[in-house]
């Protein structure tokens, strides 16, 4: 039933972008990985940044960060959205034309990141370090996107527009006002630009941008994924349409407000920090509202996820969202903040949600699309098994690693021996971290590990559907009737 | 749920069957956080210390009226500005050595933004206020401590430290983790750029005086990026006199 209606859907939408999207995602998804276990590396065996300006640390780190936000992240999403908002709205995409030049033009950018960063080209805001000419190319081909998935949706055959479909709009407007405003600079050459901020306004700035390239391009969006991939693979309903409402309207609202609470206790106002903070708290109401619609989904299914290799990651991605929609939070109490701030606890923080989050949705998402679009089963399903053991495994041990590390640094820092002195020097501290900068290497690694699987398991998957003819078949068996 | 045909019952399902409505009702529900944190910044008085204590900025009522530093025919620096006098933007050869802190993505482990407890005071001295940045176009506070804050790093090494330690940290620190920076001793400042990226900055409301990018080429003539660095490593901190016992921030 399943594979006729995949083979329908291949002849009614438009799936080849949604496949090069697929592939490419999981292509960054080893390259981001990568650059990261080797920067986390250079913390701890500093040799490796080999005195040499393409390899330091400073350099290489937006590279990680740009490589797995916007290269995987981007794919991923990008990959998904087209696919869910054709399915879900019953019409092939608006343009496709407008959808090849999506995804040129953002394979572009990512290209011209990987070329600049190591070159020192940067804005020096984090998660926005490119510079003018290359945010000029983003916000075009953002808003190609964006234009191109709401125009889908005006044209849609369904009266209703899905769930998914929100969270997705309300990241691309969102992700539309972030980039235009933290972006706005002066340039003073080709590749060099001032922001147009400065000091404590460009900072408030700077974290709105900051926190919502989490709150909405690596949750809102994700949650668009969650919304569909989850329903379709445990084959259930969502859990509740009501919460669905809840959950989406008060993650558009609140989520915005957050950046204040990375700037508690600086040369910002308190006021502002405060408000941050607070509404920080309350998000924790609206983000298990998410997960909890995620997870209860599968009520009367729970078997599944004894046999359901790809439901397995879907649902700890939903255990590792709710943890870290705790965790933030507290972090953005003052009394927490005061420890945690400038720690590797915050690095500990995000990569629970990057790794076990947003890694475990979409690579729970790039499997369940693998057998629709190629129309057969994944090469090897026990190596989709080692892969969901090696990420989960990796991700507790880099987080671990974090959380022990970033504590001890804020105790360090902190700390008065008994004449009322401080009793470490900082330089004691950062030997204090070697284990665990070791450790978090160690963990990176095989997260890694299983990203490489992936990219095999998902290559000789396209290769098996090449030889069987499989993609082929389901592309022509529309065009004779017994097929219908 | 109902089908196209009957009418749409509240606002949720008008919403939902309408997308120009919901991406109408989005774009403002989202704008909501962002106006209401960012906008007061610009405008509240309270926000730069320096509307209530106009000492710790430079010719805070006249900005840009004389140069910070000039260049005589015989090649040497006549300063008008002294430690202590105030915050004030950076000379031609301090902007090279933070566009060199930019680039080399220094701000990712070293915060330069002290916050107001005993144990950072003691460390680094006093907390940092808004105001001393207001001529930083991006701030640089950073968000991360995997080495120390720079915030009131001026003063407290010689430049032959910074020399030694920027070519070969484990040399002088043996515990650090720091990458090593020798390529900073080979490549030069470049005076017509630093007129240009003086310019740029002057154009967004840093005031600069016609002399100082006037003698942007004579001041770092013959510098590398090393000494650009570390002239910048040396104003950190040091441009306003900080009292303490006042409350700079309420």
């Amino acid at each position: 039933m399943e594979a006729t209606a995949d083979r329908l859907a291949e002849q009614k939408y438009s799936f080849d972008v949604v496949r090069w999207f697929t592939i490419m995602a999981v292509v960054y998804l080893v390259v981001g990985a990568a650059v990261g276990v080797y920067i986390a590396s250079e913390l701890a065996w500093p040799f490796l940044n080999f005195d040499s300006p393409y390899l330091s640390f400073g350099r290489l780190r937006p590279v990680h960060t740009n490589a797995v936000i916007f290269a995987f992240g981007g794919c991923t999403l990008m990959g998904t959205a087209f696919y869910t908002v054709q399915r879900t709205c019953g019409v092939r995409i608006w343009s496709e034309k407008l959808a090849w030049f999506t995804f040129w033009g953002w394979n572009a950018v990512i290209v011209l990141a990987v070329l600049t960063l190591p070159l020192g080209l940067t804005q020096s805001k984090e998660y926005a370090e490119l510079e003018w000419p290359i945010d000029i190319l983003i916000a075009v081909v953002w808003l190609a996107f964006t234009a191109n998935f709401v125009m889908t949706i005006a044209i849609r055959k369904t009266s209703h527009i899905y769930v998914s479909n929100w969270f997705f709009l309300g990241m691309m407007v969102m992700i539309v006002y972030l980039h235009v405003v933290n972006s706005l600079s002066i340039p003073v050459g080709l590749f060099k630009s001032y922001s147009i901020f400065s000091g404590v306004q460009d900072a408030m700035i700077q974290w709105w941008w900051g926190h919502n390239a989490v709150g909405f391009y690596l949750t809102a969006g994700f949650l668009g994924i969650m919304y569909y991939f989850v329903p379709k693979q445990a084959n259930r309903p969502v859990y509740s349409y009501r919460l669905s409402v809840i959950h989406f309207w008060a993650l558009m609202f609140g989520y915005v407000w957050l950046g204040a609470h990375h700037l508690q206790y600086t040369a910002l106002p308190d006021w502002t920090g405060s408000l941050g903070a607070a509404v920080s708290l309350a998000m924790i109401i609206p983000s298990w509202g998410g997960a909890v619609n995620g997870m209860m989904t599968l009520s009367g299914a729970w078997d599944k996820l004894r046999t359901d290799y790809v439901l397995r990651f879907l649902i700890i991605a939903l255990a590792f969202y709710a943890m870290s929609t705790f965790e933030g939070p507290v972090m953005s109490l003052k009394t927490v903040n005061a420890l945690s701030h400038y720690t590797d606890w915050t690095i500990g923080h995000v990569h629970s949600g990057a790794l076990g989050w947003v890694a475990g949705i979409s690579i729970g998402a790039i499997y369940h699309l693998m057998t629709r679009l190629w129309h057969t089963e994944m090469w090897s399903e026990s190596l989709v098994n080692v892969h969901f053991w090696t990420a989960t495994i990796g991700t507790v041990i880099y987080v671990v690693a974090m959380w022990v590390s970033g504590i001890m640094q804020g105790l360090m820092w902190r700390a008065y021996d008994e004449y009322g002195t401080l009793a470490y020097t900082f330089v004691e501290s950062v030997a204090a971290m070697h284990p665990y900068y070791a450790m978090r290497a160690v963990g990176g690694g095989i997260f890694l590990l299983g990203a490489v699987i992936m990219l095999f398991n998902i290559l000789m998957t396209v290769r098996k559907a090449s030889v069987q003819g499989s993609l082929r078949e389901a592309r022509a068996s529309g065009l004779t009737p017994a097929a219908a | 749920m109902s089908d196209s045909n009957t009418p749409p019952k509240g606002l949720q399902e008008r919403l939902e069957r309408n997308i120009w409505g919901m991406l109408i009702v989005v774009a403002i529900v989202l704008s909501v956080g962002g106006i209401v944190e960012i906008v007061p910044l610009f405008y509240l008085k309270s926000t730069e210390e320096a509307n209530r204590f106009p000492e710790i900025v430079w010719n805070k009522e006249n900005p840009g009226a004389e140069p910070i530093v000039t260049v005589n025919a015989e090649g040497k620096e006549q300063w008008n500005w002294q430690p202590g006098d105030g915050v004030r933007p950076y000379t031609a050869l301090e902007l090279a050595g933070r566009d060199i802190y930019q680039r080399e993505g220094c701000y990712l482990c070293h915060s330069q933004m002290v916050r107001p407890f005993r144990d950072e005071r003691e460390r680094y001295g006093h907390y940092s206020l808004a105001s001393e940045s207001m001529f930083d176009h991006p701030f640089q506070w950073g968000s991360k401590r995997t080495g120390p804050d720079m915030a009131r790093l001026g003063g407290k090494y010689s430049d032959e430290w910074h020399r030694q330690h920027l070519v070969d940290p484990r040399s002088v620190v043996p515990e650090s983790v720091m990458p090593a920076y020798p390529w900073l001793q080979d490549r030069m400042v470049k005076g017509k750029r630093m007129q240009r990226h003086m310019r740029g900055l002057r154009a967004i409301g840093v005031p600069y005086n016609d002399a100082d990018i006037e003698n942007a080429p004579a001041l770092v003539e013959g510098k590398t990026e090393m000494d650009a660095m570390i002239a910048y490593l040396q104003v950190l901190g040091i441009m306003a006199k900080l009292e303490p016992g006042v409350d700079y921030r309420q």
